[in-house]
């Protein structure tokens, strides 16, 4: 049987594989401010209830899945319009830099929601708690398409269980895991043993 | 005594009740509350003696995975809090496949000794350079340990690894006695001995150990190590053979400077050890209580990591070590290299 892709390890793909990887196959999870935070504003969206706000039905910690793309996770929440068509909603706590990683982890809900549903989710909505709005994601055939491709690439990588190298870039700095990755030290560590070891 | 190094809340107070209020840690003694710290500050609690801790607060830390360790008065370990296993299954068989290596297996082993023999040369260098008389004796044993990093260096066979160790924690304990400074006649090292030791330097180094090596536990549990399997440590049911690997580059570094600052500034001094028949000699609770207090302010110095080049705190240099080894062994670092003071 095919392993079932977790969704939230798309958007920590696309924000950087080897996050991805630390926390999907090596298992670290390490608090920091933004983790912390993120897991407090998670308790209120993560206890599994429905209820009506403003006419809409709003369903909160829903499991979600596709068969066909082999992916599992759970919406933050999902309203239902008044035709009864799905409207995703993901909360974000960290700084608005990983946009596009966002989209796709967003995206891939609405794939999970027109399998489960049998109904057309063309856009959802992230929520910014920082700034409080919310920003429209349409799910154009782009888009789609990219979540596919990380799909795919997602799963030959928890397959293979080994490490990406670290990008050590100007992600790591708003990285929760930098303490653990070692992404600078690793990167050095060749030279710096050629010159204190040999 | 309340105090937080690191993210670790040390409580000595006798009779202190540690419970939980929501996400908050609450001390209290005497039904009143001392202190309270959210839990998100915290990544462990260490409790000395008559400590309560409630229920509620023990389950909740085994799930986050905080540690809890308790300890007797006298700063003796007593036991510790283990959750249910989880973690990074492929880094503990990793561990074992470089166990089962003979080239890995050497390889760890020789750069532990490695980073012992270095750190241990440097003592000497550093007392040769702050106490110019300090005498050419250490001068001559420095030069003996730059001999047996070559040949530690050389050594392909566990065995002979081993034996280079020996050889070099001999030169080096044979002029530890020139370096305290303080002339007390009571205060004098010849030779190592242990189990029990049978002098005051050597009774001081052993609690020293005993504190590093638990240091060094935690660090490898803290990566998802398990510190029971190790390199140049032979396995031995109740041995954490990991944490003494990892211990040896700081024993010199960590332990024995603390050790002969201490006596050296008489902080300890004679009166604080109990000879009992047979020649075994104790530290008193004073003086227990008197080095831990310094390990657990020498913790919080600053040091600047010789590879992160960052500050970092000298208590989370095993950690940061346990850490690379844990990269090296999943092969995500091509090499493993120890901690060496400079
Ligand atoms: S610290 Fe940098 S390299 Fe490491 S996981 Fe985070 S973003 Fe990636």
């Amino acid at each position: 049987m095919e392993e079932l892709v977790p969704i939230s390890a798309l958007q920590h793909y696309v924000y950087c594989p080897r996050q991805c990887a630390l926390i999907h196959v090596e298992q670290v999870w390490e608090e920091n401010l933004y983790t912390l935070r993120g897991q407090r504003l998670h308790q209120t969206v993560d206890v599994p209830d429905s209820a009506l706000r403003d006419g809409l039905r709003v369903e909160r910690a829903l499991p979600l899945w596709s068969e066909k793309l082999g992916i599992v996770g759970r919406a933050d929440v999902v309203e239902f319009l008044p035709d009864g068509t799905p409207y995703p909603v993901d909360y974000k706590t960290g700084p608005r830099r990983a946009r596009r990683a966002d989209e796709v982890q967003l995206c891939a809900q609405a794939l999970c929601l027109e399998e489960m549903l049998g109904r057309a989710v063309p856009s959802g909505a992230l929520y910014h708690h920082a700034s409080r709005r919310r920003r429209e994601v349409r799910f154009t055939a782009e888009l789609r398409a990219e979540v596919e491709k990380v799909v795919a690439e997602v799963r030959e990588l928890l397959g293979n269980d080994r490490l990406p190298a670290p990008a050590a870039d100007s992600r790591c700095r708003d990285c929760s895991l930098v303490e653990a990755c070692m992404p600078h030290a690793l990167r050095g560590l060749p030279a710096w043993l050629e010159r204190e070891w040999k | 005594m309340i105090s937080q190094l690191l993210n670790t809340l040390y409580v000595q107070t006798q009779s202190a009740y540690v419970h939980l209020d929501h996400d908050t840690l609450v001390v209290e003694v005497d039904k009143t509350v001392r202190l309270q710290v959210p839990l998100h500050h915290l990544g462990g609690l260490a409790v000395f003696g008559n400590v309560l801790i409630s229920p509620f607060l023990i389950h909740r830390f085994a799930e986050d995975g905080r540690s809890i360790v308790w300890f007797d008065q006298n700063g003796r370990f007593r036991a510790r809090l283990v959750g249910p296993v989880s973690g990074n299954v492929l880094l503990r068989r990793a561990q074992h496949e470089a166990y089962e290596d003979p080239d890995r297996r050497a390889f760890l082993a020789r750069r532990f000794v490695t980073g012992k023999i270095r750190n241990a040369r440097h003592v000497l260098l550093r007392a040769m350079r702050d106490y110019p008389d300090v005498g050419s004796r250490v001068e001559a044993a420095a030069r003996e340990l730059e001999n047996c990093l070559k040949e530690a260096n050389r050594a392909t066979d566990l065995e002979e690894i081993r034996g280079v160790e020996g050889r070099a924690a001999a030169v080096y304990f044979s002029v530890l006695d020139c370096l305290i400074l303080n002339k007390d006649a009571a205060i004098r090292f010849e030779v190592r001995t242990k189990h029990p030791p049978r002098d005051p330097v050597n009774s001081l180094l052993s609690f020293a150990y005993t504190l590093l090596a638990h240091d060094c536990a935690s660090a490898c549990e803290g990566v998802g190590l398990d510190p029971q399997v190790g390199y140049l440590h032979a396995l031995r049911p109740g041995r954490p053979a990991l944490a003494l690997d990892l211990m040896e580059e700081f024993r010199a570094f960590l332990a024995d400077r603390l050790v002969l600052t201490i006596l050296n500034r008489r902080q300890i001094s004679e009166k604080d050890f109990i000879e009992r028949p047979g020649g075994a000699v104790l530290l008193t609770d004073q003086a227990r209580r008197t080095f831990l207090e310094a390990y657990q302010r020498r913790k919080q110095e600053e040091i600047t990591h010789p590879l992160l080049r960052q500050q970092v705190p000298v208590g989370l240099l095993p950690h940061i070590q346990a850490r690379l080894l844990a990269r090296y062994l999943r092969q995500d670092a091509a090499e493993y290299a120890p901690f060496v003071a400079r």
